[in-house]
């Protein structure tokens, strides 16, 4: 398997800005590694470091030690990210824009060519079914529009990794469906999927492989069959795995 | 250099998209046609004060769009999170530093173009005459100073979190620079050591925006300015926008952006 992603030993501090505070671990020493053309699912319950992962292998927030790779190359370096798309959650892109002015100034940046502009954007934008308002501003879209003009820029250089976190969060049961074709649509494609989500039952039916993280440390990694394992779902050996105990129904 | 035009590019669409550049521009044509359509105490040389008003307006209304332009834009950046997908693409920390100030520079140059051409109608109207060099002096020194208040501006964005501190207090060191600048040396003579010398540091430290305030060449039609000293405060301009650039890069390379 080529390791498409992959973290030795990272470990990521917070210093707190108080004196008599601790300092904080994020991630304490992850190991991991995502294969070419995997859809992986990246769990953890809020805090857990998944966001801090995804901010050190794209070159946001530097490692206190250890390192992360893309494609083989040190995550500190621009030309490590020209070959992803990433969706943030929760973005407020630029209000100013259309969703044609946006997916072309991300195209800019990758160097795209005009010709390579004028065929790629509509091919996106038909993708995430926003033809019908690529001329009108971002301002006047919903919150399902919004994300999905981001995951439409996260495709805009046709990347072999897609790093997405927590792309259905806020959106309809519609929406949730659509962001779901799309990555079994980039999964057939090839393509390697890095994701986060809450939602497990989602992970469960699109991911190959899941890994679980808990106060920064990698609890479990496998397939989802073998995570599942004898529980009745994912959901329920997530719980399990990060300690949680369901009180006893009297 | 094509990431960095990109960037440049999306700030001077959001400049000329929003309301504030037309709000202040309108308001310059508008107190300067009233007080142009009357001529108080019958003073023919009326039109020197005309223009001083206009000029001054001019000024303010630059340093207004230059400071709250610039101080908005890498908090807003952050914190609509638009930060996290443009660094996640191969763009660098340096290229959207200066991306960002050529962006918040050249939408001045374009504000100040409209206003020194509607200043230059208003002139003209009354003088009978252009004396273009005179406005291209003028007006080429105040985009330069504008550069050291935009590169000032970036690097204030960097250290104050909120962008209405960082306004404020460019806002302070702008106003202050340009009405105590120039006396800080003789102020220095007066005091004692080790003030003294804590106060010269200042005066050589600051850059002199004074030196680009040539509005009594248009206002007077005074002589134009040598242009090798034309030449040289350009330079010194671009010393200190490298300088702030240099230092915001620097501030900016190692920052966490979560």
């Amino acid at each position: 398997m080529t390791a498409i992603l992959r973290t030795e030993k990272l470990r990521v501090e917070y210093r707190s800005r108080e004196m008599r505070q601790a300092t904080k671990v994020a991630l304490a020493g992850l190991d991991l590694e995502v294969g070419a053309g995997e859809v992986f699912g990246f769990l953890g319950p809020n805090g857990a470091g998944k966001t801090t992962t995804m901010n050190v292998l794209l070159g946001f927030v530097p490692p206190t030690s250890g390192a992360a790779y893309l494609f083989g190359i040190d995550v500190r370096q621009p030309i490590a990210r020209q070959r992803i798309g990433y969706l943030p959650e929760l973005t407020y892109y630029y209000k100013f824009l259309t969703a044609e002015e946006l997916l072309r100034f991300y195209a800019k940046i990758f160097g795209l060519s005009r010709a390579e502009m004028d065929k790629r954007i509509p091919e996106l934008l038909k993708l995430v079914e926003l033809e019908h308002a690529a001329k009108r501003p971002i301002k006047s879209y919903s919150k399902g529009m919004q994300q999905r003009v981001g995951l439409a820029q996260a495709l805009i250089n046709n990347p072999d990794l897609l790093v997405l976190d927590e792309p259905t969060s806020g959106l309809d049961p519609l929406g949730r469906m659509k962001v779901r074709e799309i990555i079994q649509r980039l999964k057939n494609e090839g393509k390697t999927v890095f994701f986060s989500s809450h939602e497990l039952g989602e992970v469960q039916s699109v991911c190959d492989r899941v890994a679980i993280i808990h106060q920064g440390e990698l609890k479990a990694i496998g397939r989802v069959s073998d995570i599942v394992g004898k529980h009745a779902n994912l959901e329920e050996a997530f719980l399990e795995i990060i300690g949680y105990s369901t009180p006893a129904t009297p | 250099m094509k990431n960095i035009f990109a960037v440049a590019g999306i700030v001077i669409k959001e400049l000329y998209r929003r309301k504030d550049f037309y709000v202040l521009f309108i308001v310059t044509i508008l107190i300067c046609l009233v007080m142009a359509s009357v001529n108080i105490f019958n003073d023919a040389k009326i039109v020197r004060y005309l223009k001083e008003i206009c000029l001054l307006l001019v000024w303010l209304s630059s340093l207004v769009i230059a400071i709250t332009t610039t101080a908005r834009q890498i908090p807003a950046e952050r914190e609509n999170r638009t930060l996290l997908p443009l660094l996640a693409k191969p763009l660098t920390r340096p290229q959207l530093i200066i991306g960002k100030f050529l962006g918040c520079w050249l939408a001045c140059g374009l504000t100040l173009l409209c206003f020194y051409i509607f200043f230059g109608a208003l002139a003209a109207s009354r003088e009978h005459q252009w004396p273009l060099l005179n406005y291209f002096q003028a007006a080429t020194l105040h985009w330069f100073m504008l550069g050291i208040v935009v590169a000032m501006t970036l690097l204030g964005s960097l250290v104050f979190a909120a962008p209405s501190s960082n306004s404020t207090i460019l806002f302070v060191i702008v106003g202050g620079i340009l009405f105590v600048g120039r006396h800080l040396d003789q102020v220095a003579l007066t005091l004692h050591e080790p003030i003294r010398t804590i106060v010269y540091s200042i005066y050589f430290a600051i850059p002199h925006l004074e030196l680009f305030d040539v509005r009594d060449l248009v206002i007077h039609n005074w002589p134009l300015i040598p242009w090798l000293y034309f030449s040289l405060a350009l330079l010194y301009a671009l010393g200190y926008i490298a300088i702030f650039l240099t230092g915001a890069c620097l501030v900016f390379r190692r920052k966490a952006v979560n």
